[in-house]
C-alpha cells in the first residue's frame, strides 16, 4: 500500500522518525548506485572514472532524466504518459521545422537566427503543451485511464508528425547544438537543464499547494475531492507540466543530434517508466520523489556504459544491457517488496 | 435486445464502423479492394496480431496488462528454430509444442512476480520484456535465420493453405494458420463464458476483494493467465515465423501497444472486467484493414498511424463518455 507521504507544508514534516522509512529505499538506491560505480572503476580503472567518460555518461542521461521525470510527475497522480517520446519528437520536428524555414541559407544574419532560435523553442514548447493539453483533457474532463488515453496520443502524435515530415528527418541546421553540445565550465548543458528540471520540480512538489494536493489526489482521489482539492484541475496542470518537460527534452535531442526524427528513441516511453520505479515512485500514485529518480537515472546510466566498457569486445554489449535493465528492475521490486514485508510484519508485531 | 441496447455495445459500433470503412474504401477502389485476394491477404494479416490480442484480451479483462508478450513470441520462435536446426528433426508439429512450452514457461515466470508478489502488471512484464529479450539477444544469438537455408517442412508450411480459390489471373489461397486463429478464438470464447476459470478472470477483473471473498484463488487464476498467454504468444511467435519464413531476433517487439490498441477498440475495458472473443476479433479487424488498405482510398501511408491515434481516442472515449453520462443521469434520478 501506498502510504502517503507528508508533505513539508504540514507541521508533522519536523517529526524525524516518519522521514526515515520512507528514505531506506532512497539509501539503498544511492548505495546500489555507488557500488556499480565503484565496481565499473576498478574493471575499467582507465576508461570508466575518466573526465571524458563522466562527460558523455552525464550527457547521454539528461534527455531521458527530463522524461522520467515527467513521467514520474503522472505517476505520482496515479496515471502514466505514454506519449512522452512522443510529444518530445512533435517538438524537435516542430523546432527543427522553424529553423530550416528561417535559417537555411548559411549566411543568415545572426539576428535573424537569434530570433530563429528563439521562435523555434518557443514554438516547441508551445507543442509540447499543447500535447500535454490533450492528454489532460482526455484524462481529466473525459474521465479516460491514463495509460490508454496517452496511448492514444502517442499514436496521434506520432501520426501528425509522420504526416508533417513524411518520415523524413528534418535537419535544425546546427542552430542550437550549442544547447545539445556545450558546457558551462566543466558542465555539460543538458545535464545543467536536467538538474534545474529535478530542482524545479522538487520544489513545486514540496513547496507549493499544487505539489501538496498532487500528492493528496494520488494518495486517495476520493479524499482530496472531499477536502476540497480540484481533482480535475490538478490532473490537467501535471498533464501540462508533462508535456513542457518532454518539449524541453525534445529540444535538447534535437540540439545534440541536429536532427528531428518522428521515430526516435521509442525505447524511451519504457525506460523512463522503469527509471520511475527504479527511483521509488508508487506507479498507483501518492508516493515518491524526484531525488530517487535523479539516482535511478544515474544508476542505469552507470550500469549502461560500464557493461559496454566491459563487454566492448563482445558485439553483444547493447543486448546484456537490456537484459540487465530488466534483471535490476525486477530485482529492486523483489527487494522492496521483502522488505516492505518486513515492515509490516514489525509493524503489526508492535501493536 | 432492443436497438437502444444495441448501440451501446461497443462491439456493435465497431461493427459498424468497419462496415462503414469497408463500404468507402469498396465504392472508391473496388477492383483493387472486393476481391478475393485481397480478403485472404486481409485475413492473413489478422492471424498473428490476433492470436496476441486473444492472450492480451485475457488479462485486460483480468484487470491486468501484459507488455512482455512480444518478447515471449520472439524468444520462442528463435529457439525453437535453433533446436529444430540443431536436431535436424524437421517438423512443424515439433515447432508448435516447442513455442506453446516455451511461451507457457515464460509466461509463468510473469505470473510468479504478479500472482505471488503481487507487483503491479504493466511494471513485471516491462522488466520481462527487457529481460527476455535481452537474454535472448545476447545469450542465444541476434543472427536471423532464414528458414529455407536451414529447413525444408518448416519452410514449405508457409505455402500450406486451408483453402485456395482458383482465379481468372493466378490462384488465391487462405494460409492454414487462419484455422488455427478460429480455433484459439473458440478455446478462449469457451474458457472466457463456459467456465467457473473465466468466470474468476472476469470477477478478478472487476473487483478483486469481492472475488477473493467469493472464494476464487486468485493467485491460482493469475498464474494460468499469464501462463495462457505465454502459450499464446509462444504458438504466435511460430506463425510469425512460418508466415514471414524467417526468425528474426528483432522483429516483433515493438507490436505490444498495437496489440492492445486493438483490444481496447474491440471494446475491452483496460481496468478490466469487461470484454469479448468478437470485439477483439472486430477490433484487430479494424486495425488491420487500417493499416493495409488506407491507401487504396487514396489515402497516403503516413496517414495510418494518425487515423490509428484518432481511433483509438475515439474508441476509449465513447465508453467513458457513456459513463460519465450514466453516472449523471442517476444523480439526476436520484
Amino acid at each position: 500500500m501506498a502510504t502517503m507521504q507528508t508533505p513539508p507544508t504540514s507541521p508533522q514534516k519536523l517529526r524525524l522518525d516518519s522521514l526515515i522509512p520512507r528514505d531506506s529505499s532512497l539509501i539503498r538506491l544511492l548505495v546500489i548506485t555507488v557500488v556499480i560505480f565503484i565496481a565499473f572503476s576498478l574493471a575499467k580503472p582507465e576508461t570508466f572514472p575518466s573526465g571524458t567518460n563522466l562527460e558523455a555518461m552525464a550527457r547521454q542521461m539528461s534527455e531521458i532524466g527530463i522524461l522520467a521525470i515527467a513521467v514520474a510527475l503522472t505517476m505520482l497522480s496515479g496515471g502514466i504518459d505514454l506519449s512522452i517520446n512522443a510529444t518530445a519528437n512533435l517538438t524537435a520536428v516542430t523546432a527543427a521545422t522553424v529553423l530550416t524555414a528561417m535559417t537555411a541559407s548559411p549566411d543568415t544574419d545572426p539576428g535573424t537566427v537569434g530570433l530563429a532560435i528563439v521562435l523555434a523553442i518557443l514554438a516547441g514548447v508551445a507543442v509540447g503543451l499543447l500535447c500535454g493539453l490533450v492528454n489532460g483533457f482526455l484524462v481529466a474532463y473525459a474521465k479516460i485511464p491514463p495509460i490508454l488515453a496517452t496511448l492514444g496520443t502517442m499514436t496521434l502524435f506520432t501520426g501528425i508528425g509522420t504526416v508533417v515530415t513524411k518520415g523524413a528527418a528534418v535537419f535544425g541546421q546546427a542552430r542550437l547544438s550549442e544547447l545539445g553540445n556545450g558546457e558551462i565550465g566543466p558542465v555539460p548543458i543538458p545535464l545543467v537543464i536536467f538538474l534545474l528540471a529535478a530542482v524545479v520540480i522538487s520544489f513545486i512538489l514540496s513547496r507549493t499547494k499544487y505539489g501538496f494536493d498532487l500528492y493528496m489526489m494520488g494518495t486517495n482521489p476520493q479524499a482530496a475531492r472531499f477536502s476540497g482539492i480540484n481533482n480535475r484541475s490538478v490532473l490537467l496542470r501535471t498533464y501540462l507540466l508533462s508535456g513542457m518537460l518532454s518539449a524541453i527534452a525534445g529540444i535538447i535531442i534535437l540540439g545534440r543530434i541536429d536532427a528531428a526524427r518522428i521515430d526516435f528513441g521509442e525505447s524511451y516511453v519504457l525506460l523512463a517508466i522503469m527509471i520511475c520505479v527504479l527511483g521509488g515512485i508508487d506507479p498507483s500514485g501518492g508516493f515518491g520523489r524526484m531525488a530517487g529518480v535523479v539516482l535511478a537515472v544515474v544508476a542505469l546510466q552507470l550500469l549502461s556504459t560500464g557493461l559496454n566498457q566491459v563487454l566492448f569486445e563482445n558485439s553483444g554489449a547493447n543486448f546484456f544491457r537490456q537484459f540487465a535493465w530488466g534483471a535490476t528492475l525486477l530485482l529492486v521490486l523483489m527487494l522492496n517488496y521483502f522488505s516492505q514485508r518486513q515492515r509490516q510484519r514489525r509493524a503489526s508485531s508492535e501493536k | 435486445m432492443n436497438w437502444r441496447a444495441l448501440f451501446a455495445r461497443q462491439e456493435f459500433i465497431i461493427l459498424l464502423v468497419l462496415i462503414a470503412l469497408c463500404a468507402v474504401i469498396a465504392i472508391i477502389n473496388p477492383t483493387a479492394f472486393l476481391s478475393v485476394q485481397n480478403l485472404f491477404r486481409i485475413l492473413r494479416a489478422c492471424i498473428v496480431i490476433g492470436i496476441f490480442a486473444l492472450g492480451t484480451l485475457m488479462v485486460l479483462i483480468s484487470g491486468g496488462i501484459d507488455v512482455s508478450f512480444p518478447a515471449i513470441a520472439i524468444t520462442a520462435l528463435y529457439i525453437s528454430t535453433r533446436i529444430i536446426v540443431d536436431t535436424g528433426i524437421d517438423s512443424v508439429p515439433l515447432a508448435f509444442l516447442l513455442g506453446a512450452l516455451i511461451g507457457l514457461g515464460l509466461g509463468l515466470i510473469n505470473g510468479v512476480f504478479i500472482g505471488i508478489f503481487r507487483l503491479p502488471t504493466l511494471i513485471v512484464t516491462l522488466g520481462t520484456l527487457n529481460l527476455f529479450r535481452g537474454a535472448l539477444l545476447f545469450f542465444v544469438g541476434s543472427e536471423r535465420i532464414r528458414l529455407s537455408e536451414v529447413t525444408t517442412n518448416l519452410a514449405d508450411a508457409s505455402r500450406l493453405n486451408l483453402i485456395t480459390v482458383p482465379l481468372a489471373r493466378g490462384e488465391a489461397s487462405l494460409h492454414f494458420t487462419f484455422a488455427l486463429l478460429i480455433a484459439l478464438a473458440l478455446l478462449v470464447w469457451f474458457i472466457l463464458s463456459r467456465t467457473m476459470l473465466g468466470r474468476a478472470i472476469y470477477a478478478i477483473g472487476g473487483d478483486r476483494e469481492a472475488a477473493e471473498r467469493a472464494g476464487f484463488n486468485i493467485v491460482r487464476t493469475q498464474f494460468f493467465i499469464y501462463g495462457f498467454v505465454g502459450l499464446l504468444a509462444g504458438i504466435g511467435g511460430i506463425v510469425f515465423g512460418i508466415l514471414s519464413r524467417e526468425a528474426d531476433p528483432f522483429s516483433i517487439v515493438g507490436t505490444e501497444l498495437d496489440v492492445i490498441a486493438a483490444v481496447v477498440l474491440g471494446g475491452a475495458l483496460i481496468t478490466g472486467g469487461r470484454g469479448t472473443v468478437i470485439g477483439t476479433l472486430l477490433g484487430v479487424l479494424l486495425i488491420t484493414v487500417i493499416s493495409s488498405n488506407l491507401v487504396l482510398l487514396g489515402i497516403p501511408t503516413e496517414w495510418q498511424r494518425f487515423v490509428i491515434g484518432v481511433l483509438i481516442i475515439i474508441g476509449v472515449g465513447i465508453p467513458a463518455l457513456q459513463a460519465l453520462r450514466k453516472r449523471r443521469l442517476r444523480v439526476q434520478t436520484a
